[in-house]
């Protein structure tokens, strides 16, 4: 473990780092000192340099040039296995676990210590007992990783930095794909290690984050280090101001709905899928005209399945759903292309896998879903040139940057990905629109921008089911809230009775049988 | 090692298929140095079998028009994610559309209708021979490789039993159809060139080779200029983001298949109506097989499979020529010589890309701190 106390050196000490991928200066002139046993901040927007930099701290970029001192010694990391060797250890955003092995194969791979699996197994499973003990990780060895959730899993991916000796733990993004719960899990985890004195690196663009577990905080932005703040000395406002360079408002300014006539009816709503487990058990509810209503829940609970089948995507194998005036049964299913004719708009939750096709032009992307044909004419052909002349359109108007319509998708930062998708979906006036996860992976700068969207969208009389993980950003947006578990809605709430604790319970499936019976019963007649 | 910065996209397009050939060719040197000759030598003979000797050119453009059907194939089902591997059997197929159709009305109608005619059928048959594959993989779930590698097996067993059976010209041994009339002939170039007064060596060069052309612009078009080229690259790109746009996976499979497989079936008019002027057996002699490496060279863009197609027929006339010239050296020789070509640049294809990015990335930087006067370490 490092040394903690006064007088020891920092546990990272970088200065002057310099990055250029191309034209693009990632990191220009970056300093930081981490102090060893501190759980250490890194805060800034998507494309801020922040990933860029702990690439480079943990081997997987040379840096152009500047310094690097790992508690108190000039380095050079020429790979990963230099910064295990240094006793650097990281966590992915995306795991790198192999799926089908055992969590003590996952720990043990790369180490095996022997030529017989047989022994290395043994010492590695002793020396997982005593890294569970003590930092209170309890996670069965012998579970495969693929059956467990997502937070066991990142426990799993701690657990085998841990097990090659990191005293220095870097973790990008570790809350994207957690729960509020399990983000709490984590956090007294991180706890327990800086008792142990690890010191830890947490990347993240969340300010919740930062002033719940943090010492200290760094802010990036445009791939400089912007401030080094004490984490009690500083305020979220402060951290989103020096963040995106600007005031930046934290909290939607809503306005009351004026719901008018129906746009969607849903009855006994049903999917069964084809390995036999009902997805969706008899969902009901309305939508009307200038209203946002959000779905809660804690993700797999039957949130995406709803949005597949109220798009076209999936067909439903039981009940039916109305838009406008036309049904859809399970005899009688539809298409996206059908649906997007009767005004439903679709941004859907994973915008890499859906959303967008990354190897396309921003301008292609812009398209997608829309290639059919009519809106620009030209029958059967596709003139790049009218399609990059409309696309340069809706950039400015949604602020998509770079604004270059031959970029490929890929090379737009999440944020600006986001904006492509919502500017194709909401440039058609749709009735209806679908919306997952509209803020993952964005920026906070975008994540004002998108919110402000949505509330004009509504304004203007659209229909918005919104599906989020984000509570805060389901309780700042919606009308009215339903709560789904289990592939049930289990209860409503108006806007004005929302609040994290009621919604949590609900999102268990807890308050659902003693609390809320009578309003699940209500939502669901 | 960090990794390379990005290869510049006129080094990946343009650079790393020359160095590819060259590594395949000092390979074919060294083993030509090996059995005892000059392989220098023996370059020099198959650049002027290929190219200088009178009517070589034709011969490697004649060449090159089965390289540029087959290889268009194989790029166009490529776009959609598809491996097609069985452009062999959709050809041999679109020699018995060609052929039933002369058959059948080279008594009847004159060439101007019947050409057409022919053409269409050899594309209608090798479309279908194509679209059955593409319609089991997407109603059926079955993988179109192995469904294509097998369809090859069917079409030649269909073939030699149709050839040596009810399609055998009557009176003879050979399993072949009767001879054309002279109204589904393609014309030869050279017969064209001299008509316009051209002096023109004799070769089995015709009109295929413009209708190929022809066909490369057409894929163009199809793929970047059409909206059916947007579902198929979205559909090959991303199934799920085809789906959610409501493109209609399974039928643009379907008429993916159907269009790679017509574009295969459209090589036997070159062997057919070009200069067999009969249906016979095993016209098709790999070419489809070869039209795979054409395509994974040319990058499944028409104008690399032009240039890929070129470089294939010259090294199947120019081999002839060294098998003619050297004693030792055999055609199987020749054939070594192919098939480490089409492994350089086909399954070694990125073999060089890493050390080339950082060559480049090299000098690049150092043109940048030359400037900049800004030295710093290098992690």
């Amino acid at each position: 473990m490092a040394n903690g106390g006064s007088g020891s050196p920092l546990a990272i000490e970088l200065s002057d780092i310099n990055k250029s991928f191309g034209d693009v200066h990632a990191n220009r002139n970056v300093s930081l000192t981490v102090v060893p046993g501190h759980i250490h901040g890194i805060i800034g927007e998507n494309g801020a340099g922040k990933s860029t930099l702990v690439s480079i701290l943990y081997g997987f970029y040379g840096a152009d040039s500047g310094t690097i001192r790992i508690n108190g010694e000039t380095t050079t990391i020429r790979n990963s296995a230099d910064a295990i060797g240094k006793g650097i250890g990281m966590v992915h955003q995306h795991f790198m676990l192999v799926p089908n092995f055992t969590v003590l194969e996952n720990v043990m791979l790369g180490r095996e210590g022997s030529l017989s699996v047989e022994t290395g197994a043994r010492k590695a499973r002793e020396a997982l007992n005593k890294l569970s003990q003590d930092f209170g990780l309890a996670v069965d060895p012998d579970l495969i990783v693929e059956d467990l959730p997502v937070g066991l899993q990142q426990r799993v991916e701690i657990l085998k930095a841990l097990f090659r000796g990191a005293e220095i733990l870097i973790l990008d993004e570790p809350t994207g794909v957690l729960t509020p719960q399990e983000t709490e899990q984590l956090f007294d985890i991180l706890r327990a290690l800086r008792k142990q004195g690890v010191t830890i690196l947490l990347i993240t663009h969340k300010l919740k984050e930062i002033m719940a577990i943090t010492d200290d905080v760094s802010v990036m932005r445009g791939g400089e280090m912007v401030a080094h703040l004490q984490t009690a000395d500083t305020s979220p406002a402060e951290l989103a101001e020096l963040m995106v360079g600007r005031k930046v408002l934290l909290e939607v300014d809503h306005t009351p709905a004026r719901p008018g006539a129906p746009v969607l009816d849903v009855q006994d709503l049903c999917l069964t899928d084809a390995a036999g487990i009902d997805q969706l058990k008899q969902i009901s509810m309305t939508l009307r005209e200038g209203e946002i209503v959000g779905i809660a829940g804690v993700s797999g609970n039957g949130q995406s399945e709803l949005l597949d089948v109220l798009s076209g995507i999936m067909a439903p194998t039981g009940g039916h759903f109305t838009v406008g005036t036309n049904q859809i049964t399970a005899e009688r299913p539809s298409d996206p292309a059908e649906l997007r004719d009767f005004g439903v708009a679709h941004v859907p939750e994973d915008r890499h896998k859906c959303g967008i096709v990354l190897p396309f032009s921003a301008a292609e992307s812009m398209i997608l879903g829309y290639s059919g044909g009519d809106e620009e004419d030209g029958g059967w052909w596709l003139s790049p040139s009218k399609l990059e002349e409309s696309c340069a359109g809706r950039m400015r108007e949604f602020d998509i940057r770079p604004p270059i319509p031959k970029l490929q998708s890929a090379n737009f930062s999440g944020g600006n990905q986001q904006k492509i998708v919502l500017a194709r979906e909401i440039s058609t006036q749709p009735k209806l629109l679908l919306i997952g996860q509209p803020t993952r992976g964005v920026d906070i700068g975008a994540i004002e921008f998108i919110h402000k969207q949505l509330i004009a969208l509504r304004n203007e009389g659209c229909a918005i089911l919104l599906v989020s993980v984000e509570l805060d950003e389901i309780m700042s947006l919606s009308d009215r809230i339903l709560v789904m578990n289990n592939g049930q809605i289990v209860g409503e709430l108006a806007r004005e009775d929302a609040d994290e604790r009621a919604l949590g319970l609900m999102m268990a499936g807890i308050g659902a049988e003693e609390k809320d019976a009578g309003s699940a019963k209500g939502a669901a007649s | 090692m960090s990794p390379p910065p990005p290869l510049p996209r006129w080094a990946d397009v343009g650079l790393i298929p020359l160095i590819n050939v060259f590594a395949a060719l000092v390979v074919s040197g060294i083993v030509v140095a090996i059995i005892g000759e000059n392989p220098f030598e023996a370059m020099m003979v198959m650049i002027k079998g290929a190219f200088v000797y009178k009517g070589s050119l034709g011969y490697t453009l004649y060449y090159a028009t089965n390289f540029i059907f087959t290889g268009l194939a194989v790029a166009v089902a490529f776009h959609a994610m598809l491996f097609n591997i069985g452009g062999e059997g959709q050809a041999y197929l679109g020699g018995l559309g060609a052929g039933l159709t002369c058959l059948l009305l080279d008594s009847m109608l004159p060439a101007i209708l019947l050409v057409p005619l022919a053409i269409m059928a050899s594309a209608g048959f090798g479309a279908v021979w194509g679209a059955i594959p593409g319609y089991l993989q997407a109603k059926r779930g079955s993988h179109i490789v192995i469904t294509t590698i097998m369809f090859n097996f069917l079409a030649a067993s269909i073939m030699v039993w149709l050839l040596a059976g009810r399609l055998k010209a009557p009176g003879q041994m050979s399993p072949e159809t009767r001879s054309f009339s002279e109204n589904a002939e393609l014309p030869f170039i050279h017969d064209i060139a001299n008509a316009l007064g051209m002096e023109m060596a004799r070769s089995p060069l015709n009109l295929s080779f413009v209708v190929a052309l022809l066909a490369c612009v057409g894929v163009w078009v199809l793929i970047w200029r059409s909206r059916l080229g947007y579902a198929i690259r979205a559909t090959g790109h991303s199934t799920k983001a085809a789906e959610y746009a409501g493109i209609p996976v399974s039928t643009i499979i379907i008429v993916t298949m159907a269009i790679s497989g017509g574009l295969a079936g459209m090589m036997a008019i070159n062997e057919i109506l070009g200069v067999q002027h009969r249906t016979i057996l095993g016209f098709t002699s790999g070419y489809g097989f070869t039209g795979i490496a054409v395509a994974l060279m040319g990058r499944n863009h028409p104008v690399g499979i032009v240039l890929a197609s070129l470089l294939f027929g010259a090294l199947y006339q120019g081999g002839a020529e060294l098998d003619f010239e050297f004693s030792t050296i055999t055609r199987e020789m020749v054939l070594l010589i192919q098939g480490l070509i089409i492994l350089f640049s086909g399954g070694l294809a990125y073999m060089f890309n890493k050390p080339l990015a950082h060559l480049l990335g090299a000098l690049l930087s150092q043109r940048d701190r030359t400037s900049h006067t800004e030295a710093g370490q290098n992690g």
